[in-house]
């Protein structure tokens, strides 16, 4: 009897530690291997991307590094982990990255039905049209009967067609399988137009000839809201990811830089800035990391104008204005909830 | 004069018609002997004009070498600008700069080690592929991962008198002085116990004996492999692991034991019936998700593995391909001599046949080069991939032609190394019959 007590008590016990092995959250895992592991594309100009000297950049690049500062207060703690489209979302589900930071669009299929959860937006992306200067077209209304160059069986694609059937358009699709054929295509005039999502537009561009004979149209005739993506049923990792992005919007919605963050943090009187900058309230706490989190983040990163700028703004040979991407209260759609 | 002059018969001296000699004569002889051949000559020769100045003009003259921004390029002819910015990345991927040193230091190993190969008397040569075959992937992987490690002194020992006892028993050749043949009785109990002892000697005994441990250099991840490293790194251990595996399938695969040849057909079957990429989408997708959380194999090595496997199925075949041209009179031959089976294959047939389909094994190894490009798919970044991503940095977009046209030269220059070298092998082992 007392064998068989202890035979019992004995599997309790593997049992409870492989529950709890099972169940360490992310965060717990993160902080004793002591790097975040991020999953990020194999080149998507502006969004992550190597440089020559072998080092990670990019918005979606800069997500993960933040995380990083908030655990450990240094941009370094990231292992990279370029993923195809295709093997993103197995990698996530699989464990082999924390995060996934690779421009993925927010959809209901891939929050639900893959087990994912997108922490918010860092990029609000939309398609857009392309045409040369000479046509003298000012409005994707005009495009009636024109030669579209797109990507064969993308979501391009069928936004295209939707959208020129809704407005009662003709048009007659150039279809390519790649990237880098379509742009060919169309710098070789077998089309008038060229159309994919709107920082494609300005990295393509910079592929043609004559990139300033070129007009990108006002419409934006799709939604695509990229972000970062968490495993399911994991809700502190989900909770700090999603803080991360938030942080580097409140920093800029209350003018805090990198330049200016010490001086801030020392005499601003401010109380959302002293929140933000953990000098008063336990908001890093509640998170599970350093209250100086968001300091951290913004001294080493930035905030998120400063990260905007440097990856794909307007002094970048992307360009890209700010547009959808400003925030709520500059005429965009960035709207961070408060950190309070 | 001299070479209109040719000797005709003894004594007397012919003189060849002038139309035959010279500049002139070679042309009409080779280029305008036919009207067809005309036509055919001054078409090319208008292919040739029409395509090789412009390349050249692309290639070299307007071509911009100097500089270290996209701003040094004027987009005229090609920007080498941009290959020379991004040659290390190019090279050795994300390897970190300080290590460098490693990858050539490893480069440097197995050139050093393959130059006797070529020297045609050089005493050794059995050794040095001895050193290449066991020893070299040891070094090589430690030079390239790096990070502590431990050895147990005795294991190592035992692992030592392992290879040189399998040696001395299985290619008596080898060794400097002939071995008694009561080292071949004796072999088998010192391989179980040596085997044994490797396998489960460290537990019995609760530990290491004598554990050494150090660390030469720090580690470096494969995720950081890249480049052209990579793409070697893949195609040799692709080719190296490809051919004894094929052997032992293509022998298998003709083996009178219903269950051997069943598992060997199989087996090729399988892995010829489906695309590399999907070998490769497998390993990197699938196989993560059989593994209990939190379990995870290195994604180069499952890369390596499924190139491995599905190169060794066709390896098998070219093999199996051999082994059916060699006469059967041979097999009896061996037989009537007293030879088993493993003898008759290994001092009489596998010669031959493996002479026979050198070709044909080249043309894998180089086809297999090549396919280690599809990599890129499961995030590797290859020679390939890194020209790829390089070109979609945004400071560098327009510039994937150039990096298209260096990897091309890249990979061609290795293919015509290995042709070469096979055509170098045929004629060495041509016995001619």
């Amino acid at each position: 009897m007392y064998r068989f007590i202890r035979t019992l008590a004995f599997l309790a016990a593997v049992c409870t530690l492989v529950a709890a092995g099972a169940e360490a959250g992310t965060m717990d895992d993160v902080k004793k291997k002591g790097f975040v592991r991020c999953g990020v594309s194999q080149g998507v100009p502006g969004f992550s991307n190597p440089d020559a000297q072998g080092n990670w950049t990019g918005i979606d690049v800069d997500i993960c590094r933040g995380v990083a500062v908030a655990l450990f207060n240094d941009p370094t703690k990231v292992k990279y982990l370029p993923l195809s489209a295709k093997e993103r979302f197995t990698a996530l589900q699989s464990g082999e990255v924390d995060v996934l930071s690779r421009n993925t669009t927010w959809t209901l299929v891939r929050d639900t039905a893959l087990g994912l959860n997108f922490t918010g937006v860092t990029y609000y992306d939309g398609q857009g049209f392309m045409v040369t200067k000479k046509l003298n077209v000012k409005s994707a209304k005009q495009l009636n009967g024109a030669s579209v160059c797109v990507s064969i069986g993308t979501t391009t694609e069928l936004n295209l067609a939707d959208y020129f059937r809704a407005n009662n358009m003709s048009y007659k699709p150039v279809t390519f399988e790649k990237a880098d054929e379509v742009i060919a295509a169309y710098d070789a005039g077998r089309c008038d137009v060229f159309t994919t999502d709107r920082s494609g537009l300005a990295a393509q561009r910079l592929k043609l000839k004559n990139p300033d004979g070129h007009v990108v149209l006002p419409e934006i005739i799709s939604k695509e809201p990229l972000g970062p993506v968490v495993r399911h049923g994991d809700d502190q990792w989900f909770d700090l990811v999603k803080w991360v992005l938030y942080a580097m919007l409140e920093a800029e919605e209350y003018g805090v830089n990198s330049e200016n963050v010490d001086q801030m943090k020392a005499t601003s009187k401010d109380p959302v800035v002293k929140r933000i900058l953990g000098v008063e309230g336990d908001m890093g706490k509640n998170l599970g990391v350093d209250n100086a989190w968001a300091h951290n983040i913004i001294k080493k990163i930035g905030n998120y104008g400063e990260i905007y700028e440097r990856n794909v703004g307007p002094r970048t040979p992307l360009k890209l204005e700010r547009g959808m991407n400003a925030l709520w209260n500059k005429g965009g759609l960035q709207y961070p909830m408060p950190i309070r | 004069m001299a070479n209109r002059v040719q000797v005709g018969a003894p004594g007397t001296l012919i003189l060849r018609p002038p139309a035959t000699v010279g500049v002139a004569g070679w042309v009409r002889q080779n280029l305008f002997s036919s009207p067809a051949n005309a036509v055919l000559t001054l078409v090319s020769l208008w292919v040739l004009y029409v395509t090789v100045p412009p390349l050249v003009r692309w290639a070299f003259i307007d071509a911009d070498w100097v500089g270290s921004t996209r701003e040094a390029c004027d987009r005229e002819g090609a920007c080498w600008v941009f290959i020379r910015v991004w040659f290390d990345r190019l090279m050795y991927g994300f390897y970190p700069e300080s290590e460098i040193w490693r990858i050539h230091v490893g480069y440097g190993i197995l050139a050093v080690a393959a130059v006797p190969l070529f020297v045609p008397r050089f005493p050794w040569k059995h050794w040095v592929g001895v050193f290449l075959l066991f020893v070299y992937p040891v070094i090589a992987f430690h030079l390239f991962v790096g990070g502590t490690f431990t050895v147990d002194i005795v294991d190592l020992l035992a692992g030592l008198a392992l290879a040189a006892g399998t040696v001395a028993r299985f290619a008596p050749a080898l060794a400097a002085r002939p071995w008694s043949p009561r080292w071949r009785s004796i072999y088998p109990a010192f391989a179980v116990v040596a085997l044994a002892w490797l396998l489960l000697g460290g537990r019995l005994v609760g530990g290491p004996l004598l554990p050494v441990s150090a660390t030469l250099w720090p580690l470096v991840e494969t995720r950081l492999w890249g480049g052209l490293f990579l793409t070697l790194v893949v195609a040799s251990v692709g080719i190296v692991g490809s051919l004894p595996l094929g052997i032992v399938l293509a022998l298998g695969r003709r083996s009178e034991l219903p269950v051997i040849r069943a598992i060997c057909v199989a087996f090729i079957e399988v892995w010829r019936g489906v695309p590399l990429i999907t070998v490769l989408f497998m390993a990197s997708n699938m196989f993560p998700l059989f593994m209990p959380e939190g379990v995870s194999f290195d994604k180069l090595l499952r890369a390596l593995l499924g190139v491995t496997i599905f190169a060794s199925a066709y390896m098998a075949e070219v093999v199996r391909g051999g082994l059916q041209a060699i006469p059967k009179g041979q097999y009896e031959a061996a037989q009537a001599l007293g030879l088993g089976y493993w003898r008759t294959m290994g001092l009489i047939v596998l010669p031959q046949a493996l002479r026979i389909v050198i070709p044909g094994i080249v043309n894998n190894f180089i086809g297999l080069f090549k396919d280690t490009t599809l990599v890129l798919i499961i995030g590797l970044f290859d020679f390939l991939g890194m020209a790829q991503a390089a070109a979609s940095n945004a400071h560098w977009l327009g510039f994937a032609i150039e990096g298209y046209v260096f990897t091309a030269f890249g990979f061609w220059i290795f293919c015509f190394g290995m042709s070469r070298y096979s055509q170098h092998l045929e004629r060495k082992l041509h016995t001619g019959h």
